[in-house]
């Protein structure tokens, strides 16, 4: 039996995003998503190339936290490329990226917004905005990482920040051609978009989570198959990897604080 | 020159390029020299920090084209909040990536740039400036057309310079300075210390002497001028000061003190003086 915690298996779920990626950055926003960019290079993924959060692309695997300005880091690490800001436009739009960002609302086709709640022109709460997520999801593969589930699915978006299926399929010609949803984890669940029309499926389900659950969580018509696998548990190398590499001190369980 | 004289060449109604990002590298000796200076209805043009949220509590800005408005420890700048949620300033708000390309467009003297940045987002729905172009080519492809942005003066902090304006920065990232510097009509650089042309290459490499003098119109040497905001590699953000700047943004009371404190002294030797102060004030107490 796994000792594995609920931010453990989350952290697992959202590696397997990046599962087949191959050779391309993968840029996860925020610390988790961070956490589970290195998580999916160490174990299974190895050719990813990932930042230290800041300019420097680093090979091997940082601990969360540590950048390669930081006084005190470690000597071992190893820079293999430089990522300023403008460098990553270029290679958003190049197409060699996947990120992985939040959402504040989410609605079943994957609108996502982080940008405004209320009237975007004079918001009742400005959040964080637009951001880089247009550019990010019309140009190359996004997940997102959603640790409330409840409170951030919805009906509808006030704001949408990065696009959803529906939008894309409502765009002429070509515009949306490397647009791609490929996972959205939550504290429950995995889901994706392997659907006719592009809306939202259960993809996997958490140990100890029902489809009662997902579903009291989720306010849109969600597409549920009838055989919903569990979501896998971390292997003992992975935990080892989790808790003693990447996330020694704990950051990640810091998310799942109610 | 000095910061005062800078503000000197700058009017009321203008549009001013702010260099830095977030709250890293950012001319804030020349954006507290607007401050205490009776400019205002501008238009900012910024990846906004610190430096949109003065502007904007000080009720200088009409209008504010920006990426995001970030002190990046404190994801949202609170001041940026307000004045969104108030409705006191016009927002023409750009994909991080597309604000990019309205720079390079000034840069390169064309009227736009095509990108999908933006396709199928509400970046298009509420910026009532922006256009979308088609392809001529076979694809025939409908873009996103960010359009040049039209810049009368930019603001830029730099590690080194000389006295020519040749700009040097030492730090992990040059941001979009040398983009500000090449949209705007005129630029003023201030920088961390001014060094001879033949010391420039004494303090880094070829590669970080990334502003040519042919883009810069005045020089201010201004120690500190990027505080509170990060500048590496001579000084990390003073996050204790960001968070007092941040709380202001909460207590009426507080921002009147801030300003007195910070903000309506005559000249950056002061705030520096006042900062060095502060500092011995700190150590002693620990």
């Amino acid at each position: 039996m796994s000792d594995a915690t609920i931010d453990e298996i989350c952290l697992v779920a959202l590696a397997e995003a990046f599962r087949g990626d191959g050779e391309l950055l993968c840029h996860p926003m925020g610390p988790f998503p961070v956490a589970a960019g290195r998580l999916a290079r160490a174990s299974f993924e190895p050719d990813l190339m990932l930042t230290d959060t800041i300019a420097y692309a680093v090979a091997g695997t940082l601990p969360l936290g540590m950048i390669v300005d930081d006084p005190g880091r470690d000597e071992g690490i190893v820079v293999e490329g430089y990522l300023a800001f403008r460098t990553v436009f270029d290679q958003a739009w190049s197409g060699r990226r996947h990120v992985v960002m939040g959402a504040s609302q989410m609605d079943r086709h994957g609108n996502q917004n982080f940008a405004a709640i209320g009237d975007y022109r004079q918001p009742k709460a400005q959040l964080l905005g637009l951001r880089g997520a247009p550019g990010n999801v019309i140009n190359h593969t996004t997940s997102y990482w959603i640790p409330n589930q409840a409170r951030t699915f919805a009906e509808s978006v006030d704001v949408v920040s990065g696009p959803g299926y529906d939008r894309v399929a409502a765009l002429p010609g070509l515009g949306g051609r490397f647009h791609e949803i490929r996972r959205v984890v939550t504290e429950l669940a995995a889901y994706d978009f392997e659907t006719p029309d592009g809306t939202m499926r259960l993809r996997s389900i958490h140990p100890g989570v029902s489809v009662d659950d997902v579903l009291a969580a989720t306010p849109f018509d969600l597409v549920v198959p009838d055989e919903v696998p569990a979501s896998r548990l971390p292997t003992g190398e992975e935990l080892h990897l989790i808790r003693d590499v990447i996330d020694p001190t704990g950051i990640r369980k810091r998310e799942f604080r109610s | 020159m000095t910061e005062d004289e800078v503000v000197a060449e700058l009017s009321s109604g203008m549009t001013i390029g702010i260099g830095g990002w977030g709250s890293r590298r950012k001319p804030m000796s020349l954006v507290r020299a607007v401050l205490r200076s009776g400019l205002e209805d501008l238009h900012v043009v910024s990846y906004g920090g610190p430096d949109v949220g003065l502007l904007c509590a000080a009720g200088r800005v009409r209008k504010l084209t920006y990426g995001f408005v970030s002190l990046d420890s404190i994801p949202l700048e609170p001041h940026f909040r307000i004045a969104r949620q108030t409705g006191t300033v016009e927002a023409r708000e750009y994909d991080e990536g597309a604000f990019y390309l309205g720079l390079l467009a000034a840069a390169h003297r064309v009227p736009f740039y095509p990108t999908r940045a933006g396709l199928g987002s509400d970046m298009l729905t509420y910026n009532p400036d922006l256009k979308t172009v088609t392809s001529p080519y076979e694809d025939g492809t409908e873009l996103v057309a960010v359009p040049a942005f039209d810049i009368d003066v930019s603001l830029v902090h730099m590690n080194r310079a000389d006295a020519a304006g040749n700009g040097q920065f030492l730090g992990p990232d040059l941001y979009f300075d040398d983009l500000f510097a090449m949209a705007a009509k005129r630029t003023f650089m201030s920088c961390e210390r001014l060094v001879a042309t033949e010391d420039l290459l004494r303090e880094g490499s070829v590669h970080t002497l990334k502003i040519p003098r042919l883009h810069t119109d005045g020089v201010v040497e201004a120690p500190g001028g990027a505080h509170f905001t990060e500048c590496l590699p001579d000084y990390g953000r003073d996050e204790a000061f960001q968070r007092e700047y941040a709380a202001t943004a909460r207590d009426a009371d507080a921002w009147d003190r801030f300003k007195a404190d910070w903000l309506d002294l005559p000249a950056h030797e002061d705030y520096r003086a006042r900062l060095a102060a502060r500092q011995r004030e700190a150590e002693a107490a620990t």
